[in-house]
């Protein structure tokens, strides 16, 4: 139960251990936290993955189901991202409807899976116009100690790759569910990677004491071929040009590490 | 993911289809203070069933209407992920989840010295992340445990099983599939053993008054059981802190300036 001054005096201590380079946990500033990544932990559902973060804890689980394809795209698939700031996770997060955080975390981790392409969405299609697969994404943040985005990408990419689509065959308009599952084959594995700046400076995979601390957010999502697919920013603050290209550079070199975290090829 | 429905649940050796014998439990696995940010959390694993439990407080309680002027209110949200389940759930809390919510607290209230923390609020989240039948025992199972965990004074841990019927043989610990099957009745029983308390009952199905009395001493045996794991599961977590602080005598905090 941090009153608003203790907040504020860790925040100035955070700025001032970044002015020199460091930070309270004493990560290098382009350092992330250790990161753990299970698979496979929800038998029900076609997919998922749990991810650790440092204390962030991220679980997401993968269902497809049939449904109807948006109008506007009636031979391809659908697919839904959703994020539950699950009340059990912090002592700030409430049940209820989803607040403008969950809405915004789910947004930027669809986007990153959606703008890369990664979901074959025109292979998902039973009947065009009238019958699709719907994938639905899953977001469930289990302990909230910064950095949600990232944690979140990572466990949907680690859920996605661990899915299995179910074989099936269209007879006389009817979908006939047969024994055995495929992989869901993927066309991508983009990486989101959050920079947070403190004190004109930026650092990856902010925690949650340099969240509170920070001025502004940044996070990029980068797919295999080192091309950025999404950008978000977030907070009060504003970033340089400069801040910008230095940020994507990072990113990069960041996406490839933690890429090779998940995929094993 | 589909499961493949067996033609018999039980079979003439009295063996049910997952291997189980009629008053078997499913294998159980309990772990004490998994979240970090919680007062207090546990986590259980019972068959297929994984559910998370934290809590929060005592705390200053929102909306300040709420709060009890001659004890704690305790609130409690069982909650289902929505891949928990064959079909997904919707993220909104249905029907079902509120009612559960609702005996679920009812459950743990008389375990707590509310009284100690007025006009404060103690809240208890119940998240099933896969269901298999049973996932409101699990869960009081669950939540009693991140009470203790939270340091909140109980006059017993409640423990909670379920009996019941599937068909027409009785059964201790149903699973889904049991729970749908013909001729059948499940019947959560939540207890306190060192007090001899029923905390929670409820029934759905046929049973003749023989076989209710049965199926409640079976359900009551079943959580007698389970609080034998709760317990060990509880004295793990404090034997590995007390190993932990043995190891690290020093602070890792880095020296200012």
């Amino acid at each position: 139960m941090s009153s608003v001054m203790a907040a504020k005096v860790k925040a100035k201590r955070v700025a001032q251990l970044i002015a020199r380079g460091k930070r309270l946990d004493g990560r290098g500033l382009n350092d992330y936290r250790e990161i753990q990544i299970e698979s496979g932990l929800i038998e029900r559902a076609e997919g998922s993955a749990r991810v650790r973060l440092g204390k962030t804890e991220v679980l997401v689980g993968v269902k497809i189901e049939m449904g109807e394809p948006f109008t506007d795209t009636p031979n391809e698939g659908v697919l839904t991202v959703n994020a539950e700031l699950v009340p059990l996770a912090s002592p700030t997060f409430e049940a209820g409807p989803p607040d403008e955080n969950s809405i915004e975390l789910a947004r930027v981790v669809d986007r990153g899976i959606r703008e890369s392409k990664t979901i074959p969405t025109d292979d998902l299609v039973i009947e065009p116009g009238k019958k699709v697969f719907v994938v639905f994404v899953d977001v469930y943040v289990l302990n909230h100690d910064g950095n949600l985005i990232d944690a979140s990408a990572l466990a949907a990419l680690a859920a996605l790759l661990n899915t299995k689509m179910f074989n099936y065959e269209v007879k006389e308009g009817e979908v006939k569910i047969k024994p055995g599952y495929k992989p869901l084959p993927l066309r991508d594995y983009p990486i989101a990677v959050t920079f947070a700046k403190i004190n004109d400076q930026l650092i990856v995979d902010p925690w949650l004491e340099e969240e509170q601390a920070m001025d502004a957010r940044l996070t990029m999502a980068i797919e295999k071929d080192g091309k950025i697919c999404a950008m978000q920013k977030g907070g009060y603050g504003t970033f340089t040009t400069q801040q910008i290209i230095e940020a994507s550079k990072i990113a990069q070199q960041k996406a490839t590490e933690l890429r090779a975290l998940v995929v094993k090829e | 993911m589909s499961q493949k429905k067996p033609e018999k649940l039980i079979d003439e050796n009295d063996i049910r289809y997952d291997g189980r014998k009629l008053n078997e439990m499913r294998p159980i696995k309990i772990e004490v203070g998994v979240l970090g940010n919680a007062d207090g959390s546990a986590y259980i694993e019972q068959g297929k069933n994984r559910i998370l439990a934290a809590v929060y407080g005592p705390r200053e309680i929102h909306p300040k209407h709420q709060a009890l002027p001659d004890r704690a209110a305790l609130r409690c949200r069982y909650h289902m992920a929505p891949f928990s389940v064959q079909e997904r759930k919707s993220p909104a809390p249905s029907r079902r989840e509120l009612e559960i919510s609702k005996v679920m607290r009812e459950a743990l209230e008389p375990s707590v010295f509310t009284e100690y923390y007025p006009r404060t609020a103690i809240d208890l989240f119940v998240e099933v992340l896969q269901a298999d039948g049973g996932t409101r025992c699990a869960g009081i199972t669950v939540a009693s445990l991140a009470l203790a965990d939270a340091g909140i004074p109980m006059r017993d841990l409640v423990s909670a099983c379920a009996a019941g019927k599937a068909e027409g043989r009785l059964v201790l610990d149903l699973n889904d599939l049991e729970d749908k099957s013909s001729d059948g009745a499940d019947m959560p029983v939540a207890y306190m053993p060192n007090l001899n308390a029923i905390t929670l009952l409820q029934m759905d199905g046929m049973l003749t008054n023989e076989e209710f009395e049965q199926v409640l001493n079976m359900g009551v045996e079943g959580c007698k059981q389970i609080s034998q794991l709760q317990r060990d599961a509880l004295r793990a977590k404090y034997v590995a802190a007390k190993e932990a602080a043995g190891e690290k005598e020093e602070e890792p905090e880095e020296a200012d300036e």
